[in-house]
């Protein structure tokens, strides 16, 4: 049986896909046998992040409508060998999707996965609601910014309610806060939210805190999941989070602005 | 002149502004909170009052009525219970503040 992650936020924009494409990439590369499903139809964008958008032949849309088995739709990744990607469709609505048939491909991928990994879009309509429906765990991306943090309540709210587990009265969804785009230099400065006040608002188990960094934009630019460059901080930072997934202790890092030479200070020096 | 004016501007620095995000979200979030659990134990109170009662008075679990009013600066929960019987009985009122 495998064990079923959203990634989810209820905000646009804060990494839902880089996280999903990092984490699933991560979980893969240590072994575990690891599928990502973008949930968001019509406008998809993981295949981009995975940089196997020249690779897609049929999609979730086709699965469900039985017009392609679901080995068809599954891309193999070409980098790790236990990860594989099952794209949205471009052109389909979101009313595409059913729970029924999202049910039946999850309890497919369930035989022979150890992680299903659910890359949600955004909002809290009927694609955000079946990325979360089937739910074991679940990873709340959230910046350090007000409407996101806001956000990030209203759809722990509905992983409360709305979930499978929550319908059944079984345990709870797990609930795991990954704070992204974590800019250490402004908090100091007092401009930006602290992860202190974060984790206090929100009051769940903190997965990881992603810097703010250049190499995301590079990774998506050649579509490389960021945590493939263990050079960036941000890869690195995703890499902890996946240990940490799996029951590694490590400490957080990044949380302090890097102390910067005479040469940076001088002509300004940019985050790796 | 202006790198002058830069040099000025530079040495007042703007008030901090991430505690009144803090701030702005702990209030807005308090209030959407209770709406959110609001109509998720009501039933349950209803249905754990109802039992309680009808160990004591012959009662019709339909005619129960369990009503959360939520205002700045007083709540109040109002317990409805028609007990059937005679006219004269009838339409007791329990209520809690």
């Amino acid at each position: 049986m495998a064990e079923i992650i959203v990634v989810t936020s209820g905000k646009g924009g804060v990494g839902k896909t880089t996280s999903s494409a990092a984490i699933a990439t991560g979980l893969a590369q240590r072994g575990k046998k690891t599928v990502v499903i973008d949930f968001d139809v019509g406008l998809r964008n993981l295949d981009l992040i995975m940089g196997v958008e020249r690779r897609v032949v049929f999609d979730i849309v086709n699965v469900i409508s039985g017009e392609a088995r679901l080995n068809q739709a599954l891309i193999k990744d070409k980098r790790v060998d236990t990860l594989s990607i099952l794209p949205a469709s471009q052109t389909r609505d979101k009313d595409a999707l059913t729970k029924e048939g999202v049910g039946k491909i999850i309890d497919e991928l369930s035989k022979d996965h150890d992680f299903i990994v659910c890359d949600s879009p955004a909002g809290i309509e009927k694609g955000a609601l079946l990325a979360l429906y089937f739910a074991d765990q679940a990873i709340i991306v959230t910046n350090p910014e007000v409407s996101s943090v806001r956000d990030s309540d209203r759809i722990l709210g509905v992983l409360q309610s709305k979930s499978k587990r929550a319908e059944e009265k079984r345990d709870p969804v797990r609930e795991h806060l990954l704070v992204t785009r974590y800019d250490p230099a402004r908090v100091e400065r007092g401009e930006m939210l602290k992860l202190e006040d974060i984790r206090e608002i929100l009051a769940i188990p903190l997965l990881g805190v992603i810097p703010e960094s250049e190499s995301v934009l590079k990774a998506s630019n050649t579509g490389n999941p960021v945590i493939m460059d263990q050079e960036s901080a941000a890869g690195q930072a995703y890499k902890d989070a996946v240990g940490r997934f799996l029951g590694d202790k490590i400490e957080h890092r990044f949380l302090e602005p890097a102390k910067k030479g005479l040469f940076s200070r001088l002509f300004g020096g940019r985050a790796a | 002149m202006s790198w002058l004016a830069d040099l000025f501007k530079s040495r007042k620095p703007e008030p901090p502004t991430a505690s009144n995000a803090k701030e702005r979200l702990q209030i807005v979030l308090a209030h959407e909170r209770i709406g959110r659990t609001r109509e998720d134990f009501l039933p349950k109170l209803q249905m754990e009052i109802v039992a309680v009662v009808a160990r004591y008075v012959a009662i019709d679990p339909g005619r129960v009525n369990v009503s959360l009013d939520r205002g700045g600066d007083m709540s109040t929960l109002a317990i409805e219970i028609d007990l059937p019987g005679p006219p004269a009985t009838a339409n007791r009122r329990a209520a809690a503040g």
